[in-house]
């Protein structure tokens, strides 16, 4: 790849999943993994991970703290599909069952630099009282038959959710030759010269 | 007056206002402090009143400070002693300030401590039971007890404010009775009077007394007023108090505790407050807003009128909807509230926004009280970021395409007249104006045009009257004439018009020229170079003035042949109004006389006579035109117009070859006009959309008033211009530049494109006035060229900008135009103003009177902004005067938006890849990582595409040899694409199940699953139970799936009798030593020590060493090797399995055609050792394995099944050339007599996908039918009753037809005739003809609906399109068989059950003599009904031409029901007594129409087939020479038709007699493969998976067959023979 023309962008993802607020439960575990579009190929790092399990901090603010690193980095021809980090947080219910406890999605900020993002999770609802009595029960709450699902829309529709808790995130995003394929995402000024970017190129 | 009474009220009104007397309080504290200890008891209400008043005072707003103080105050004064600690616990922050306070609250602390010991001593009984009463007893808890919970109490009761002030007017009137009780009192008080007479004078107390009396009833606010009285008041208190506590203490001392406990407990009524007191109360205190309307002059200014907005005309909005009575409530509220009014507007109704929401979220802003107001508006750097309008000032080299160039040339500039122009200037300028003029004249020569016009249509007419008889009418043809000559008349004056302007300007030209002259002559220097040169061009006299005399002549006539007409008009005329004149004479002189009598009579009639006479004078006639004027008329026209016959020609020429006089023979006067002119220059400012964009450079204005500039402006523009325009600036020596004159460019059309925009001129003039002190003549002053100064001229500074505009090329021959639609935008905003409909965006409003009904039904109003532009629009149409586009926008800003042109869009690759993935095409749904830029995209990826969309419609023959075929693959392809496409829409809907996994609910009613309990009982199921119980595995939908998460299982359980080796017999040959090898490494083996090998000798059998090879999508798995013709296995093979395209979606899944291979090979080790001698220390073998037979099951039975579990027949050759099967029946009879009743080998598999995948549902839609009504609800309740009771039976009853409709089933059965051919095979053998009718049916190519229209929805064919189109699925192929059997004469039905591996499937049963027949349809093979190895599993119903069976038996195994469908109990009829048989017609044909096969066309297919596979044989070696052994091959071609004929039977020891015969020093193997024939590829797949070409011995030589039999219809049966033949040496 020559450093006149590129013909890819890189992306590259390193951070941490921070804490989590999830004021009912306790004994959490989070898995994260990276749903990207057609045109994106992770290049290095892990796109998929899973923690460790956190006890709630014994201080008024109860967090669950992770602080579980992501590192990723990933190449692509096109910002359609911009990679989203989806979470899922398990922890066992009252008799020991592993129950999911929350599932959320974010893109990875386009701008470089850090930044902070907090996503609200949410769990699948039961169909029914009956239902949401026996899965309870047994231990079994529904859930999704795959985490990606939350990063897309297909599909939703038939569900129902119930938002539980936070988890919050760390990025700091890097991205190299965004800028030269046309796509401006930083700061005007980061680079010094005041490029033109390429909206200004079309008419308005 | 009882003046107990009096006393207790003026206790409680002295609590009111014991803050107002504090400071008597104060001083009196010592005095009290000192009597503490006499005071046995305070008064009872003490307690509750203070709570109350002090919340009370609280409440009044009275300073905060003098709560605590009162507390303090009134209980040091009047507490029991025994509340102690209240003071301190009150937290006030500002109390401890008051050191007076703290130093006094000392000395009370003291005191009341000295009180309390001193009460404690003295009265130990009465008091607890004083505090007996309810209400005190708990208020003393909380003060005394209870200190910090004081606050909290008082807190409680501000709150409740009137609560507390009712209690506290209770409490004064409980009180108030209670003195009446005791009788004795007075003495108490006298002695009280005695003790206290001292302190508190008399008198005050009683006017005390009645002001409290006065105050008694009224309300609490007055008391304020009471603060004028306070010494007395508390005297008065003081006084009361001591009074009523020795009136106590009287008491005690003359009564008796027990009397006092009495009178405390007994008299105190029950609480009660009436509800008229506390309707008074509420009266008082609080306010209910009326609901009645407010009067509107409340609520305006007085004396002001309302004022109504609306009605002046004003927009005033709407209001919200607020209910009447809530608009009154709060307008009283607010009348009260605020009595300022502000809250109303004008009109006196309340201010109200039209709408309460916000059109944009605010925050209010936060109040910090740090933030100052600077603070929120403090500024913050930003830098600014330059608007680089990227490629106008500098050029890249990666211009975007959104960068347009107009190029504009500026070359020159002229003046036609400037103030500088001398005299001669101003007559050079003219001369040259008319020169030009006349060039263009010339130029056009209009005059010559004319005349030649003049001339043709003269011919016509003369043509015209020449060949008037032969056809046309007269009158027709006179009218053309009379057309031509008033075209005539018009040409001629318009040619001597033309004429007479030429010669004019001609004159005037010459008139300038001599005046110029004669200029220079009198002025004796010339200034201009500037030279006309008149050329004579001679003519022939003679021949000119015979035209001229002619066309003078031709003039004449016409003129007089027009004269005359009018004249015979105007005589015409004359006469009739002649005619009519002498009948009004004669009128009048009848009337003349009439008047003569009546003139008598009237004489004042008389004035009004001469009128009529007036109106009609005589006519005079017309005077007959005389040629001789007409003549002289004419000739006098010519000589004005025309050149006089034999006058030359006059040409002018205008040069500027005359020279200058140069500036030292000039006057002075000239010299100084000559040096201003040197002075001044020039330049243009270029003005882009009003803003100068550039400027050219200043150049001096010449001697001859021309500039020239010859400058290019490039400008790089980004929209479409709005206006150009040049400026011109002159300079005057170093004076500042004047601006001369604004010229307006035209922006080019988009087709002007630099190099081809011809070089225009625009003219300019100035307003300005000029006058110069020297020869110039100036600008805008009146100059004269006589000397007399008459004739005067003014002449404004004008001019011509010679320019070009046009739109530049860019490098690649683009042009660099703004797009056509941003054109438009200029035109839009002009537009917008008149188009209301693209102003406002409301795209369905075509109909203005529609759209004018609506605004007046919904009572829009007029004046409201907002709707001004539709108002406008409605106004404008409905009195129809402008234009209203006929057009409709759907998103009329999108072409604002858009970034690029769609073209250009188009163009774009990497777009049009974008597009195509979006839009799933087959080919880039999966297309990963579309390159960035265009350039990186092959044009190849778009090929495959391209040809696809191309072939769509031309039919390939290369892929299928035969046309019809072709012809059948392309109409089957569109039709399942049509399908998909329709379906794929219905597939985007999920279910719950596919997103959630979520536990089943325990269902009550299932039985499967059970009652809720047991589901519960499962609980405290075992983990790990001793007999597990199969579960069902976890489904998964397919979507989340990739590469490598989906594994086919295929488990090997074992086979039945695979075909064994025959040791390789030849009569010239012994036995070779490989197998001798071979049996001898296994010596167990009977056969191994036979001397000799003979093929009927059953002991010198060799075994087989089968394996099993597994092979799907190009993964090939294997077995170990097992021995002996009944292997067992028992081994998983798991091979992969890919997606086309990566694509897991279910639909995608559903039309994999992939096929699982289940090969059977026997492993051969044959000896390669050259040498005996080294057998001894090494071996030598080389393995070599043989085909023995097929079991092919394609993927989509496997994804619908989820898995197949059964025993196969395993799909041998009907020769195998080294291997038999015979001997096993001999070994194995005895114990195995059930197997030997079916021939052929077995295999057990189990073949599952992991994980599950869930098929798609199909679409459950409703189809279209032309059947009855009636039949398909009574056929859906069928199916549904069927379903209740037996949900796993397959029922049918109505199927979808090739065309979407529903058709009943029974419509499909009927008896059809065979080929004639077949038939007459066997003519007496009825069973033998069933079977070569099977066979034939079984040759017909098997297509799987589910394949071509992906599980959707299962399509019947009728069976003569099934026989057009040469493929179909199991239905196809069973309705056709049993038509052909129905035709044969046999008893047979349709049965509808499972089979494996197809899953759900038809099979035909027949009823031969006393037992049944199951046929599969697809291989032609039939089954006894008590054939354990029959296929079909279950049966759910059997279907006959006029009925429907269901299978109501307990078992549906074919083994184990009765087929005899009389019987209502085992067999549930669709049609019955109930539902008679309508007699349905059927939608099969008449009759089958069979055509011969074409055998030439065979042949030439079974050529190219040959050939093909061998070339692909050789492709599969590509390490090896691959030899083939003609002479093999031939014997092979003449044995496959034999094969043909026998279908594969009993032939197999002739042919290998023959091949031994002729090929016997070859180790020979090979088995011919039969096949129905579709594509050639199944073919090729099958010859590959035989592994034929795997073998790698070295002299190893290859024979290849095919023979290709045509049946009728173009069925073929295909016959291919591979053999691999090895030289023994």
């Amino acid at each position: 790849m020559t450093t006149a023309s590129p013909s890819v962008f890189l992306l590259m993802v390193n951070g941490q999943v921070e804490s989590a607020q999830f004021p009912e439960y306790d004994d959490l575990y989070c898995k994260y993994c990276f749903v990207y579009g057609q045109d994106w190929a992770p290049t290095a790092g892990l796109e998929e991970g899973i923690s460790q399990i956190t006890s709630k901090s014994q201080d008024v603010r109860q967090a669950l703290v992770w602080n579980f690193p992501i590192d990723v980095t990933f190449k692509s021809t096109n910002p359609y599909g911009w990679p989203q980090i989806v979470l899922s947080v398990y922890g066992p219910d009252v008799f020991g069952n592993d129950v999911v406890r929350g599932y959320g999605a974010v893109h990875v900020p386009f701008s470089p630099g850090r930044h902070k993002r907090t996503i609200p999770m949410f769990v699948p609802e039961s169909t029914s009282k009956l239902q949401k009595f026996t899965s309870w029960f047994m231990g079994r709450r529904p859930e999704y038959t795959d985490p990606k699902v939350v990063a897309q829309g297909e599909g939703r529709e038939v569900t129902r959710v119930r938002s539980q808790g936070f988890v919050t995130l760390l990025f700091n995003v890097v991205t190299k030759d965004m800028r030269k394929l046309g796509y401006d995402t930083g700061p005007a000024d980061t680079q010094g010269v005041s490029g033109p970017s390429l909206p200004q190129g079309f008419p308005q | 007056m009882n003046p107990r009474e009096e006393k207790v009220k003026i206790i409680t009104e002295e609590f009111i206002e014991n803050d107002e007397d504090a400071d008597m309080e104060r001083q009196k504290k010592n005095s009290k402090v000192r009597r503490q200890p006499r005071k046995k008891q305070p008064p009872t209400t003490v307690p509750e009143e203070m709570v109350s008043e002090k919340s009370h005072l609280g409440n009044q707003q009275e300073p905060v400070q003098e709560e605590p103080k009162t507390y303090l105050l009134s209980m040091t004064a009047r507490r029991g002693p025994r509340s102690l600690p209240p003071i301190p616990s009150t937290s006030r922050t500002g109390f401890a300030e008051f050191s007076m306070r703290g130093r006094m609250r000392e000395k009370l602390q003291a005191a009341r401590s000295k009180a309390e010991s001193a009460l404690l001593q003295e009265m130990p009984t009465p008091r607890p039971r004083r505090l007996r009463s309810p209400s005190k007893k708990e208020l003393e808890t909380e003060f005394g007890t209870e200190p910090g919970k004081k606050v909290e109490s008082t807190q409680q009761e501000i709150d409740s404010q009137s609560h507390s002030r009712v209690k506290f007017r209770d409490s004064a009137r409980k009180i108030k009775p209670k003195p009446q009780v005791p009788p004795g009192f007075p003495s108490a008080e006298e002695a009280y009077n005695f003790f206290t007479f001292n302190f508190d004078p008399e008198p005050e107390d009683s006017e005390k007394k009645t002001k409290a009396s006065h105050r008694e009833g009224t309300n609490q606010e007055e008391e304020e007023g009471e603060e004028e009285e306070p010494p007395a008041q508390g005297g008065g208190k003081e006084t009361d108090e001591e009074e009523l506590l020795n009136g106590d203490d009287a008491e005690d001392f003359l009564l008796g505790l027990d009397h006092m406990v009495d009178d405390f407990i007994a008299v105190r009524p029950a609480d009660y407050e009436s509800i008229h007191d506390r309707l008074q109360m509420e009266r008082e205190m609080l306010f209910i807003p009326s609901r009645q309307a407010v009067p509107t002059y409340k609520k305006l200014p007085e004396n002001v009128q309302p004022r109504f907005l609306e009605d002046e005309g004003l927009y005033t909005g709407v209001r919200p909807e607020v209910s009447r009575t809530n608009q009154n409530i709060m307008e009283n509220r607010l009348l009260v509230q605020d009595p300022e009014r502000r809250w109303f507007g004008d009109d006196g109704r309340i201010l109200a926004l039209p709408n309460p929401i916000k059109p944009f979220p605010s925050r209010p802003p936060v109040e910090t009280q740090e933030l100052s107001i600077k603070g929120e508006l403090e500024t913050m750097y930003k830098k600014a970021v330059k608007y680089v309008h990227s490629s106008q000032h500098m050029i890249r080299s990666g211009d975007p395409p959104g960068n347009f160039q107009l190029d504009i040339d500026i070359s020159g500039l002229l003046f036609t007249h400037h103030p500088c122009f001398s005299r001669e200037h101003v007559l050079a300028a003219k001369l040259a104006q008319l020169y030009d003029q006349y060039l263009a004249r010339h130029q056009r020569n209009k005059a010559k045009f004319l005349t030649d016009k003049l001339q043709a249509l003269r011919n016509a007419v003369q043509t015209g009257l020449d060949s008037e008889k032969p056809h046309q009418s007269p009158d027709t043809i006179q009218k053309t004439i009379n057309d031509y000559k008033s075209e005539i008349r018009q040409t001629r004056k318009l040619r001597d018009a033309e004429q007479e302007k030429d010669r004019t300007l001609l004159k005037t030209i010459i008139k300038v020229w001599k005046e110029m002259k004669s200029l220079r002559e009198f002025q004796r220097f010339t200034n201009t170079p500037l030279k006309l040169v008149l050329r004579k061009e001679k003519v022939d006299q003679k021949a000119d003035e015979e035209a001229y005399e002619a066309e003078i002549q031709v003039e004449i006539s016409e003129l007089l042949e027009e004269h005359t007409e009018e004249y015979a008009q105007k005589m015409e005329e004359y006469r009739t109004s002649l005619q009519q004149w002498k009948a009004w004479r004669k009128a009048q002189k009848a009337k003349k006389k009439k008047r003569k009598q009546a003139a008598e009579e009237h004489p004042y009639d008389e004035t009004e006579e001469p009128y009529p006479e007036e109106d009609l004078v005589k006519p005079i006639p017309p005077e007959p035109t005389d040629r001789a004027v007409i003549e002289q008329e004419v000739r006098e026209r010519a000589t004005q117009s025309r050149r006089r016959p034999g006058e030359p020609m006059l040409v002018p020429e205008l040069s500027l070859a005359g020279s200058i006089t140069p500036n030292n023979q000039c006057p002075r006067a000239e010299v100084l006009r000559r040096e201003d002119v040197k002075k001044r220059s020039l330049y243009l400012k270029v003005l882009f959309n009003n803003k100068e964009v550039s400027r050219t450079v200043t150049r001096p204005l010449g001697a001859d008033f021309r500039v020239h500039f010859g400058q290019i402006f490039n400008l790089q523009i980004v929209n479409w211009p709005e206006s150009l325009a040049l400026q011109v600036y002159e300079t005057i020596g170093h004076s500042g530049p004047t601006l001369l004159a604004e010229v307006f460019l035209p922006i080019p059309e988009t087709t002007v494109f630099t190099g081809r925009a011809p070089i225009e001129e625009m003219e300019f003039s100035s307003n300005q006035h000029v006058t110069l002190d020297h020869e110039g003549v100036g600008s805008g002053v009146p100059f004269s060229f006589e000397a007399d100064g008459s004739n005067q001229l003014i002449l404004m500074t004008s001019g011509k900008v010679s320019h070009s505009v046009a739109w530049a090329i860019g490098e690649n021959g683009i042009p660099l135009i703004p797009p056509l639609s941003q054109q438009n935008i200029g035109f839009r905003s002009a537009l917008k103003r008149a188009d209301a409909i693209s102003s406002i965006g409301t795209s369905g409003l075509t109909d203005m009177k529609k759209l004018a009904k609506w605004a007046a039904e919904s009572k829009l109003d007029p004046n409201d902004p907002n709707n001004a532009p539709l108002m406008q629009l409605i106004s404008v149409a409905t009195s129809g005067e402008s234009y209203v586009p006929d057009f409709f926008r759907l998103e009329q800003l999108q072409q604002e938006f858009n970034f690029v042109s769609d073209q250009e869009l188009n163009r774009s690759k990497r777009f049009r890849l974008l597009l195509l993935r979006s839009q799933e095409v087959p080919e880039f749904r999966n297309y990963k990582q579309i390159p960035v830029y265009d350039r990186e995209i092959m044009e190849k990826v778009f090929q495959d595409y391209e040809k696809r969309l191309r072939d769509r419609n031309v039919i390939e023959t290369k892929e299928h040899i035969d046309t019809h075929r072709a012809i059948v693959a392309k109409y089957l392809q569109q039709v399942r694409e049509s399908v998909i496409n329709r379906f794929l829409i219905a597939k985007q809907y999920f279910l719950l199940a596919d997103m959630i996994v979520e536990e089943e609910v325990p269902n009550i009613s299932s039985e499967g699953s059970g009652i809720l309990g047991l589901s519960l009982f499962k609980l405290a199921e075992q983990k790990r139970p001793l007999r597990p119980r199969r579960k069902g595995r976890k489904k998964v939908t397919a979507q989340n799936l990739s590469d490598g998460d989906i594994k086919l299982l295929v488990n090997i359980v074992r086979a039945y009798d695979i075909p064994v080796r025959k040791p390789a017999v030849s009569k010239f040959q012994q036995p070779s030593r490989s197998s001798r090898m071979f049996s001898e490494k296994h010596a167990a083996s009977p056969s191994t020590h036979s001397p000799n090998h003979n093929a009927d000798y059953p002991l010198g059998q060799v075994l087989v060493r089968p394996f099993v090879e597994v092979s799907f999508q190009r993964t090939v798995c294997h077995t170990t090797t097992a021995e002996g013709p009944n292997p067992s296995w028992n081994e998983e093979l798991e091979l992969p399995f890919r997606a086309p395209n990566g694509d897991y979606s279910t639909a995608s899944l559903q039309s994999v055609k992939d096929v699982v291979f289940i090969n059977i090979f026997d492993e051969v080790l044959h000896d390669v050792l050259e040498d005996d001698r080294e057998r001894g220390s090494g071996i030598h073998t080389r393995i070599e394995r043989h085909w023995l037979g097929c079991v092919k099951i394609p993927f989509s039975t496997i994804y619908f099944q989820a898995r197949i579990d059964g025993t196969f027949k395993i799909d041998i050759p009907p020769v195998l050339l080294g291997y038999s099967k015979e001997r096993n029946m001999i070994l194995e009879r005895g114990f195995d007599s059930v197997r030997n009743l079916s021939e052929g080998s077995y295999i057990t598999l189990f073949i599952t996908i992991e994980p599950q995948l869930v098929p798609g549902e199909s679409v459950q839609e409703k189809f279209e039918s032309q059947e009855d009504e009636k039949l398909l609800q009574a056929s859906e309740k069928f199916q549904a009753e069927c379903a209740f009771k037996f949900p796993n039976r397959q029922c049918l009853t109505t199927v979808i037809d090739i065309n979407g409709k529903t058709v009943f089933i029974t419509r499909y059965l009927k008896p059809l005739n065979p080929p004639e051919e077949l038939l007459s095979v066997y003519p007496n053998n009825l069973q033998a003809t069933a079977e070569l009718v099977a066979r034939y049916v079984s040759l017909i190519p098997f297509l799987p609906d589910t394949v071509s229209f992906a599980g959707i929805c299962d399509l019947w064919s009728t069976s003569d399109q099934f026989l057009d189109l040469l493929a179909g699925d199991e239905e196809e192929h069973a309705v056709l068989l049993c038509n052909y059997f129905l035709s044969l004469g046999k008893k047979a039905w349709l049965v509808m059950g499972n089979a494996i591996p197809e899953g759900p499937t038809a099979y035909v049963l027949t009823w031969e003599q006393g037992h049944y027949l199951i046929w599969n349809p697809c291989s032609g093979h039939f089954y006894g009904q008590f054939d354990t190895f029959c296929p079909l599993k279950n049966v759910g119903c059997l279907i006959g031409p006029d009925n429907i069976w269901f299978n109501i038996q307990r078992y549906d195994s074919p083994l184990r029901i009765n087929f005899d469908v009389t019987k209502p109990k085992l067999w549930k009829s669709f049609f019955s007594r109930s539902l008679p048989y309508p007699g349905l017609s059927s939608v099969q044909p008449e009759e089958l129409i069979y055509q011969r096969s074409d055998k030439a066309a065979a042949a030439e297919l079974q050529d190219r087939l040959e050939k093909i596979l061998k070339e692909k044989i050789m492709d599969w070696r590509p390490r090896h020479l691959t030899r083939w052994n003609r002479y093999c091959t031939s014997t092979l071609r003449h044995f496959l038709p034999l094969l043909e004929k026998s279908q594969g039977d009993d032939v197999e020891d002739d042919h290998r007699a023959e091949l031994l015969k002729q090929l016997g020093d070859y180790r020979f193997s090979g088995f011919p493969l039969h096949m129905p024939y579709s594509e050639v590829k199944p073919l090729i797949d099958a010859v590959y998976s035989t592994g034929v070409h795997n073998i790698d011995v070295p002299n190893v030589e290859f024979a290849l067959a095919v023979y290709i039999h045509p049946y009728p219809k173009n069925v073929l049966s295909v016959w291919i023979y591979v053999a691999s033949l090895i030289r023994n040496r």
